[in-house]
């Protein structure tokens, strides 16, 4: 899976729609055969220009984007033998189930006989074998997303592109279609690229994952270290609850640092993108690394705040807590039998580790330097 | 599967209902329904009433018009009670020429000679001299040799035929009017035979009008699809401009803009003048008062009403679809033909058959910039209302122009697909 040998590569590629802002900024991408690489990023971040001009429909303003190590700048989309799913499932209304499968069989010419058993195959593929013969009106959204999937799977293609593919389907059914795509990309061994701004979707079906954000992939890597080990304040913040403290590097130690927080208090932090003493940082701690009461016996940092608010949540507990500076921290702790329930006005003290805590740029640099 | 969002949620238990409460349930549905009813009934109204009197009346009216045939009976009541028995061998009895001396005298008496007379001539040529001059002159009915006395008067009135026009004319029902419509009448003996070669037009009217309504067609809809493409592909700005270009010529009379086709299409004209001096031809050609400009002229006319139906079904089509069928390995152009042009059939159902019926009924225009080989149908509706004031040959033509263009439409329908159709 990852590590694979490179099917796509971007090579400084940049997009610019109105010749003044660039939608992509110098985007260096690998796609490696067979990985399932999800763009994920906010709304207007690039993720379908860049998508766009991996299927050909748009053209990179510089840049260079090769298939199988052939640059393929100059050649039109109907050539790519790439798959493309639309979120809004561009199924041919005036064509049946089945014939808008065959389609993609019939421009290439594959004989009759041999379309009719790969038409039957990938509609089984989906579990739709006994809709052929309906149109695409007569089907549910989840069954069109379907049908789409098996057209864009139908002709074998090495690369499949799905552009928020079940944005339109309600939650329940979502879920169910991301572990049937999901399991379709184990299955057939093709490579997938897919867009969202869903993030538990991202971390569900990939591989890997590419935060996009204003043009710029601001990290690339598998869900677990995009989540552990974020790169940036953007991503930290991005991907999963996130708390932040503002404050300033006093010192530099290998991959430690020392920060004082707004509020006076010294804590130690892991370093990420800070170089220098007097910088200010923004530090990042997830919520269910943040300690109250019992401890691990590894906790570095110690700090006194006052209880906001308290939510119990059956598995676990939400406290929020005022800490001095004027944050407002966010812990996530386990729920137990017997378990003493802060109360908002108690104060008492919070703690976490060192290496959950990780000292990031503040966002406006981050993003100027990634 | 995956649908328990969709299907998943219980029906209440309906059976149990249906049971005790399913009679009054129905009449209460049934009452709540023609409620509705009504209330639609009541908007539709006004709309209802205005197309019976403005539009069922008036052609139901042309219909008849089309097939009644009472003017020599009301003028010659005697002479057609006395044909009827009239076997159309000989000549017809003593009886029947006096019936006819007291007929025309009284139609001296009272001026209403000329109905019949023009009734008559509509039948055979000279028709209203016989029957104006019989009515001047006509012999006493108890004149001893009636026979003689008419034929003294004119030898037509001692042939069969002359009695046999009359009594074809008897009423009240003729098929005269849509024969003669379609170049066919009656001979003497009563079986239905084509008209003369010289007097066959209007069959070739017809084609004609057909031919052209066709030709616009087809013309207007090569025209309109690039500009409909156009229009549904640029930015609301541009395309709300182009769309004003295009119902521009609505703001002007048609009158106006068929003018204007005169102006540009003279010998004289731009057009003439550019191609001349483009050295396309050496001397001005002639593309006016022919069929080149009732071709060019009409296109223009009917072009808007191809664009409109085309530009909306076009804008629904989401260009989603064919970048879809690019991406699947279409080439574009397969891609067009296979996905695109599918989708664009009821609009271009549509606008052909408003721009062919329009055509078919179109008049002003032929007639101000076509020569006299290319006039339509509509043109001699328009002779025989105005100029002849023969509201029966008027109305079978109309009748012929309505009953061919159902008959098309039924089977372009057919063709097209029912529901395929699609105004907008
Ligand atoms: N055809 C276009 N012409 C001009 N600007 C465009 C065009 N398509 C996209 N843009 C602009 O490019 C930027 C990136 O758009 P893109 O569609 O790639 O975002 P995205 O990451 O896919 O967002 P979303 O999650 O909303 O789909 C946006 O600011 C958008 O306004
Ligand atoms: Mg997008």
């Amino acid at each position: 899976m990852v590590g694979g040998d490179v099917l796509v590569r971007f090579s400084m590629v940049q997009k610019t729609y109105d010749g003044e802002a660039l939608v992509v900024k110098n985007l260096d991408l690998d796609i490696h055969r067979g990985e399932f690489l999800t763009l994920l990023g906010p709304s207007g971040s690039g993720k379908t220009t860049t998508l766009m001009m991996l299927a050909g429909f748009e053209v990179p303003t510089y840049g260079e984007i090769t298939l199988n190590g052939k640059a393929i700048n100059s050649l039109p989309p109907h050539k790519r033998n790439i798959g493309m799913v639309f979120q809004n499932y561009a199924l041919f209304p005036h064509m049946t189930v089945a014939q808008n499968v065959a389609f993609p069989l019939e421009v290439r010419k594959v004989p009759k006989a041999e379309i009719g058993a790969k038409v039957a195959h990938a509609l089984d593929m989906v579990q739709l074998a006994e809709f052929g013969k309906r149109r695409p009106a007569q089907l549910s959204g989840g069954q069109q997303q379907r049908v789409a999937l098996a057209r864009a799977l139908v002709f074998d293609p090495e690369l499949v592109l799905m552009d928020e593919p079940l944005g339109a389907l309600d939650k329940q059914l979502r879920e169910h279609m991301q572990m049937e795509i999901k399991h379709l990309h184990e299955r057939l061994g093709i490579t997938v690229v897919y867009v969202t701004h869903d993030q538990s979707e991202a971390l569900t079906m990939s591989d890997r994952v590419a935060v996009f954000h204003g043009g710029v992939i601001q990290q690339i890597a598998a869900p677990d270290i995009l989540y552990e080990q974020p790169k940036n304040a953007f991503v930290a913040n991005f991907i999963g609850e996130n708390n932040n403290l503002h404050g300033r590097i006093e010192t530099i130690d290998g991959d430690r640092c020392t920060v004082v927080l707004d509020g006076g208090a010294r804590v130690q932090a892991t370093r990420v993108n800070v170089y220098g003493a007097d910088m200010p940082t923004v530090l990042s701690i997830r919520p269910e690394r943040l300690y109250i009461g019992d401890s691990p016996t590894d906790v570095t940092n110690r700090l006194t705040g006052t209880v906001v608010e308290s939510i119990y949540l059956g598995d676990h507990l939400r406290v929020v807590m005022e800490v001095p500076g004027g944050s407002s921290l966010m812990i996530k702790m386990q729920a137990r039998p017997n378990l003493s329930q802060p109360k908002p006005g108690d104060r008492i003290e919070l703690s976490f580790r060192a290496e959950d805590c990780h000292a990031h740029a503040p966002l406006k640099v981050a993003a100027g330097d990634a | 599967m995956i649908n328990q969002g969709a299907d998943g949620e219980l029906s209440p238990s309906t059976d149990g209902n249906a049971a005790i409460g399913g009679r009054a349930l129905k009449a209460r549905l049934r009452r709540a329904e023609r409620m509705r009813k009504v209330a639609a009934f009541g908007l539709v109204a006004p709309l209802l009433l205005f197309v019976i009197v403005s539009f069922a009346l008036p052609i139901a009216g042309m219909l008849w018009r089309s097939v009644e045939d009472t003017e020599v009976s009301s003028v010659m009541p005697r002479t057609i009670a006395a044909l009827k028995g009239w076997g159309g061998q000989d000549l017809p009895s003593e009886e029947v020429y006096r019936a006819a001396a007291r007929d025309l005298a009284e139609a001296r008496a009272n001026g209403t000679a000329s109905a019949a007379a023009r009734r008559l001539n509509y039948d055979i040529n000279g028709f209203r001299t016989l029957i104006m001059t019989a009515a001047r002159k006509a012999p006493s009915a108890d004149e001893a040799d009636i026979r003689a006395a008419f034929v003294a008067l004119d030898a037509r009135w001692g042939e069969r035929e002359t009695w046999a026009a009359v009594k074809r004319a008897s009423g009240p029902l003729t098929d005269f009017y849509l024969l003669a419509a379609v170049d066919l009448q009656h001979d003497a003996s009563g079986s239905i035979v084509h008209v003369p070669e010289e007097r066959a037009i209007y069959l070739d009217v017809l084609g004609r009008t057909f031919r052209i309504s066709l030709t616009v067609t087809l013309l207007s809809l090569f025209m309109a699809f690039p500009v409909a493409y156009l229009m549904s592909t640029q930015p609301a700005k541009v395309a709300n401009l182009l769309m004003i270009l295009v119902l521009l010529p609505f703001w002007t009379s048609l009158l106006v803009r068929t003018a204007a086709w005169v102006v540009l299409l003279q010998n004289e004209g731009l057009v003439n003048r550019l191609l001349v001096w483009m050295g396309v031809i050496d001397a001005p050609i002639r593309l006016i008062y022919n069929s080149i400009g009732v071709h060019v002229a009409m296109t223009h006319v009917l072009l808007p009403f191809m664009i409109l139906p085309l530009y909306s079904t076009m804008k629904a089509i989401k260009p989603h679809y064919m970048r879809a069928a690019i991406s699947l390995g279409a080439p574009p152009a397969v891609a067009f033909v296979r996905v695109y042009l599918p989708q664009c059939l009821p609009g271009i159902a549509a606008g052909c058959l408003l721009v062919f019926i329009l055509a078919i009924g179109y008049y002003i225009t032929p007639a101000l910039v076509g020569g006299a080989g290319d006039q339509m149908l509509s043109y001699f509706i328009a002779f025989y209302t105005t100029d002849s004031v023969n509201w029966g040959m008027a109305s079978a033509l109309g009748a012929v122009l309505l009953a061919t263009t159902m008959v098309l439409y039924g089977v372009y329908s057919r063709l097209v697909g029912d529901g395929a159709i699609k105004m907008g």
